[in-house]
This record gives structure tokens, sequence and C-alpha cells, in this order.
């Protein structure tokens, strides 16, 4: 591919020293796209989106929060009544965490239901998982900043999971507490690391983003791209593809924005942290509650190892054990379209993630807790038992030639060409 | 294989269904009104604003601070700027420490926030049998149920239902989780004289002051539903516009 002539003589200066135009012309306008993506592919993109609206909001409401616990609480609703649309920006910036958090998770799914994991995209996956650890971490300590009652609570529920390690468990809380409980020094350091985390996210974005144009997008027939019959450049078919996505997804964004800011929230969190009332709930916010679930459906001990760890254990290890699916499936089959066994259980495990989410919503008492258990149990079994046996007795449905083929149902000369 | 999956999806159904009707016991169902600034396009009724106004200064203020609402503030529910002066004026503040280094008290100015009846939670606790009259800035977005449950709890004592004992001091509620409040019934009958003449039922008083917290909680509501019409409308006619472009554009590809 030659260096591209630019006809402006300041770009042709620049690029000629600096090569950002030959690098934006390869990346957006020649990338060659697959030309079959569904709408589902528009979540990659939406979630950079977020990404930014989170960190333009961000950083305008860190010119006016306060990281103190006695002010904490007030400084927000400073924000709210004070500050100059303060209300509006700190709507986006809560709203908008529910709002990423849906879209990557839809992107996630989007990667199992296609097989967007296989090689040779298992680094580009790793990384996304990477970036979605990086997302909890940040999202957990934000929480916290309002100060209200669950972020206090949560805050020290949270931390109190590292006290299961053994032996070196409760040192390790007190030095992420920089103390004996949740306190000044807490709030001041998440409030730190909510600040430089979503910079380490745009950093593995870019690697996310380079992992992806080494080998193109996946789509949603799952076969390589075998030619420019089968693909169309990013720009402008894609880009105004995803502008058209993000607009019908901003009209749901901003009407929860507007319309219904604190539905997602919890009522409880508007009353100042107090440490010596426990609220009679506990919760995540949705997005975290099927981790929950899972953390707390561990109620007895497995020989010497107390359910607590094992409940951590399970949490963590039903985030990582994602680095590891694209050795678990060894099905050579990229899409579930053409897997029928796999896209049944594709689908039990997105029900299975509805249900550990409305366990974690609920008190771990009676048919709650069995419920959990069973959960948990599909959840690991689908990854370390279903999907590795499907690689091996699953018979997959006969695979189209190319992307070409099935996008072009008639006789075209394009797909007979292709054909031979 | 499908055998097992269709009974696995049975039994999620039916825990689904078995839950929901345990969930709705737990919870005191609390009655739902219709609220002026309820809705798309709700604003809050100034009348009541007004009323309400009346009734915290009247009734609440005795024990609940109101701290994060400045006298300024006042002038978005329809008083003039000298209105909000002589109200403020009617409040004493701490201020200083002056050139000689001492605290002084001087009257309110617009810029000053409600000042509370106590100067601190300990003073609160011991002038109110122990109990700690919360601060009602944010009341109505700090309970589940919002306006609804702040309305249903002033209008909510009873007397207690045969067989419980209520403890000296404390009252009995039928909305008040638990249903033993420590805060006396605070509404009564004609307890405010309305400049507007309307007469002080405890119904009307409840909707007024519940309107008039609503709006202290969330003074930005009117500014935030107008901007979302708009903004909304504008995404909506955006929307539109890419799609027919990307039609536009994806017209040869297919």
């Amino acid at each position: 591919m030659s260096a591209t002539e630019f006809k402006n003589p300041v770009v042709r200066w620049i690029d000629y020293r600096l090569p950002v135009f030959t690098m934006m012309q390869h990346e957006l306008h020649e990338y060659p796209t697959p030309k079959n993506l569904s709408y589902w592919w528009n979540f990659g993109s939406l979630a950079g989106v977020m990404l930014v609206v989170m960190i333009v909001t961000g950083v305008t409401l860190a010119m006016h929060y306060v990281p103190h616990v006695d002010h904490a609480f007030d400084s927000v609703e400073h924000i709210m009544r004070d500050v100059n649309y303060g209300w509006l920006i700190r709507y986006v910036h809560m709203n908008g965490g529910s709002a990423f958090f849906f879209v990557v998770y839809i992107h996630i799914f989007r990667g199992l239901y296609y097989g967007s994991y296989k090689a040779p995209r298992e680094l580009l996956w790793m990384l996304g998982i990477v970036i979605l650890l990086l997302m909890m971490a940040t999202a957990f300590m934000g929480y916290v900043l309002p100060w209200g009652q669950l972020s206090f609570w949560a805050a020290k529920v949270i931390t109190s999971m590292f006290s299961a390690i053994p032996l070196v468990g409760d040192p390790i809380v007190t030095w992420l507490w920089g103390g004996f409980t949740v306190d000044q020094p807490t709030l001041n350091r998440f409030y730190s690391l909510h600040y430089l985390l979503p910079f380490v996210i745009v950093a593995v974005v870019l690697l996310h983003l380079m992992a992806l144009h080494q080998h193109g997008s996946g789509n949603p027939v799952g076969v390589d791209t075998r030619g420019p019959q089968d693909s169309i450049p990013f720009h402008p078919y894609y880009t105004v593809k995803d502008l058209f996505g993000m607009g019908v997804f901003f009209l749901v964004y901003f009407g929860f924005v507007f319309f219904a800011p604190n539905m997602l929230g919890e009522t409880i969190n508007y009353v100042e942290a107090n440490p010596l009332q426990t609220p009679p709930h506990i919760v995540p916010e949705w997005y975290f509650l099927p981790y929950y679930a899972i953390l707390r459906s561990v109620t007895f001990d497995i020989w010497f190892v107390p359910a607590k760890l094992i409940g951590v254990i399970l949490m963590f290890g039903s985030i990582l054990i994602l680095f590891l699916l694209p050795w678990l499936d060894r099905s050579p089959v990229r899409s579930a379209r053409f897997r029928p066994l796999y896209k049944q259980f594709f689908w039990l495990l997105a029900i299975d993630a509805l249900v550990l989410g409305w366990v974690g919503a609920n008190p771990p008492e009676g048919k709650f807790v069995i419920i959990g258990q069973i959960a948990t149990a599909y959840y690991f079994l689908h990854f370390l038992v279903v999907i590795p046996l499907l690689g091996l007795f699953e018979t997959p449905r006969p695979l189209p030639k190319s992307i070409n083929e099935p996008v072009l149902k008639g006789d075209s000369a394009a797909s007979t060409k292709e054909k031979r | 294989m499908r055998r097992k999956l269709i009974v696995a999806l049975a039994a999620v159904g039916l825990a689904v269904a078995v839950a929901g009707t345990a969930a709705a016991v737990e919870a005191v169902k609390v009655p739902s009104q219709t609220w002026s600034f309820g809705g798309l396009f709700g604003t809050f009724d100034r009348g009541a604003l007004l009323r309400g106004l009346q009734v915290y200064r009247g009734v609440c203020q005795g024990c609940h601070s109101l701290k994060l609402v400045a006298f300024r503030n006042l002038q978005e529910i329809g008083l003039t700027e000298d209105q909000v002066k002589k109200i403020a004026a009617e409040y004493e503040v701490t201020d200083g420490p002056n050139d000689q280094g001492e605290m002084f008290k001087r009257k309110g100015n617009p810029s000053d926030r409600f000042v509370p009846p106590f100067p601190n939670e300990k003073a609160a606790r011991a002038a109110n049998n122990g109990a700690y009259p919360p601060d009602l800035s944010v009341m109505v977005k700090a309970r589940d149920g919002g306006a609804d449950y702040l309305y249903a709890l002033m209008t909510g004592y009873r007397e207690p239902p045969a067989g419980m004992q209520v403890p000296e001091g404390m009252q009995y509620n039928a909305y008040f989780p638990g249903h033993q409040i420590a805060m006396p019934s605070p509404l009564v009958e004609d307890g405010v004289e309305y400049a507007d003449k309307t007469r002080a039922t405890v119904a009307q008083m409840a909707r007024d002051v519940t309107t008039f917290l609503a709006w202290a909680a969330e003074p930005e509501l009117e500014a935030r539903k107008r901007m979302g019409v708009k903004v909304l409308l504008f995404i909506l006619v955006l929307t539109g516009m890419l799609y027919a472009v990307k039609r536009k554009i994806w017209s040869d590809v297919h």
C-alpha cells in the first residue's frame, strides 16, 4: 500500500513528517470491513463513545467534587444545585455508567454468540476482558465517591472480600483501606484511582483496536473475508451505520438522563454515609448483581477452605474463565448460526446471567440460595464442560464458502466467480 | 439434549413466577398519587409550593433541617427578592469569627441556607427522646416511593392493630417500615393558616409540603424535563436523517 497523495499542501507537509493522515486514511477509509455486519456490531464503537462521554463528564465533575468524608455528599448536591448544568453533567455521568456496562455486556455476548474470541482474535478478546475488569474497578470506586449509605457499605463489603485470603487477608484489607475501616484515606485513594483508571482503559482500548485492525472484524457468518467482494471500506459505510445506531442508543440513554435519572440507582444512596448504621439491604448497582449472586452462592465450607474464600474465588473466576475461552472452545466453527447446539446453550447462558442478576438483587434467603447455587453451577458448567464437549461432539451445519455468497442471494456474477 | 433444555427453561420460569409473589409480601405498598410534577411535562404547582413552604416553616422546621436549600432558591418557586430577604431575615445565623476573634449572630441573608433547628446530631437527639429527625433536603429522592411515600407517611398515623404493643414515645404508622415511628403525627387540621385561604386539612397540608420537598430535592426537575423534551426531539430528527443518509450510502452495497 503506497503512501496516499494529499491535495492540501499543509496536510502533505505534516503527513510527510508525521504520518497521521496516512494512518487515518489507512485505518478508516481503506480499512476493509466485512460487508455483512449486523447491528450487533455497533456496540464496539458505542462503547468507545461511552468511554469518551464518561471521561469528559467525569473530568468536569472532578472540578467541583470534594473527596472528603465530611463534604463529599454535600459537594455532589452542590453540583446538582449550584453548578451551571451540574445536574445534567452528573446525571449523564451517573447513568453513563449503566449505559457503558449495558453496551459492553451486549458487545461481549455478541462475541460469545459469533465466536469472536477464536483464532486469530484470542488476544483481541483477552484485551477486552482486561477492559471489563478495569471498568469494574473504576465503576466500583466511582460509586463510593458520592459517599451515600450504599457507597460506604459497598466499599466495606467489597474490600472485606480480601480478608478471605488466608494468612495475609486482614493486613491486605487494612492496607486497602489505609486504616482500620473505610474512611477518609479510602475515599481519597478511590478518588485518585477513579480518575486514573479510565486513562488506563483508553490505553488498553488502543491495544484492543490494534489487535482488531490486524485481522479485521469478525462477521455474523464467521468465515474469513476472501477478497474485495466480501468487504467494504469502514468509512463511510460503517461510520454512518455506527452514527445511526448511536442516535437510537442516545434516545434511550438520554431518556433515562432526563426523565428517570434515578431509576437505576438505589434511593438509600441519597442518605449520607453512616458507619454506625448498616442498611437493611446492601445491593450493588445492577451491572454487578450477577457477580454478587455468585459471591454469595457458596454457603458451605469445602474441607478446610472457608465458604467466603470459595465465593470470592468463584466470583473472580467467573470473569477470569473468559480468558481461557478461546482454548476451551475447540469447535472450528465461529458463528453460532452454524452450531445448532451451541446456539441453544448460548441462550441458556444468557438466561443464566439474568437469573444470577435477579438472585443478586434479593436477600440471600430461602429459595434464592438454592437458585443462586444452581445458576452459579450452570455458569461454570457452561464454560468448563458444555463448551469443550460441544467442540468434540457437535456437528456443525455446512458453512457458506464466503461472505459474499449468503449476502448475494441471487445467482450473480460475483458469487459464481467466488465459488470457483 | 433439547428436552433437557426445555425442562431447564421451565424450571427457571417457574422460579421467577414464585419469587414474584413472595417479594410482594415484604414491603408495605404505598398508594400512588397524581403529582403536578409527574410525567414527561410535569411542573411544580406554584400554589402548592408556596403553601408547602408555609407548612415546612410552620410545622417541620421545628425539628427537621433543610440545610441544602438556600433562601435565594425560594425565588425559583415564585417569591420576590424582597419576600426572600424578609424570610431570610427571620432566621438567626451564626457567623464569624469577627476581628475580635469571636463568633456572632446576625440576621440571615438570601445567600444563607435554611438554618438547622439544632446545632448538631447530639442536640437533636437530646431534644427528641433519642430520635434524630433527618434532614429533608433530598428526602423525596432518598426513600423508596418518593413523594408517594412521604404523603402516605404523613397521613398514615392510625390506632395500632389489636394485639400490637407500641412502646412509650413511639407511634403506629401504617407506612413506616416496621410501623413504629418516633415522630408524632406532625399535621393537625388547621395547623397552619394558609396565605391563600386554602382550607388546611391534613391531606391538603401533606400534599403541599410533599410538593415543596419534591422541589427541594430536585430543584432542577422543570428545567430537566423541558430540556429533555427538546433533546429527545433533536436526537429523534437527527437519527431519522442519519438513517436516510445510511440508506443512501449503503444503496450500492447489496
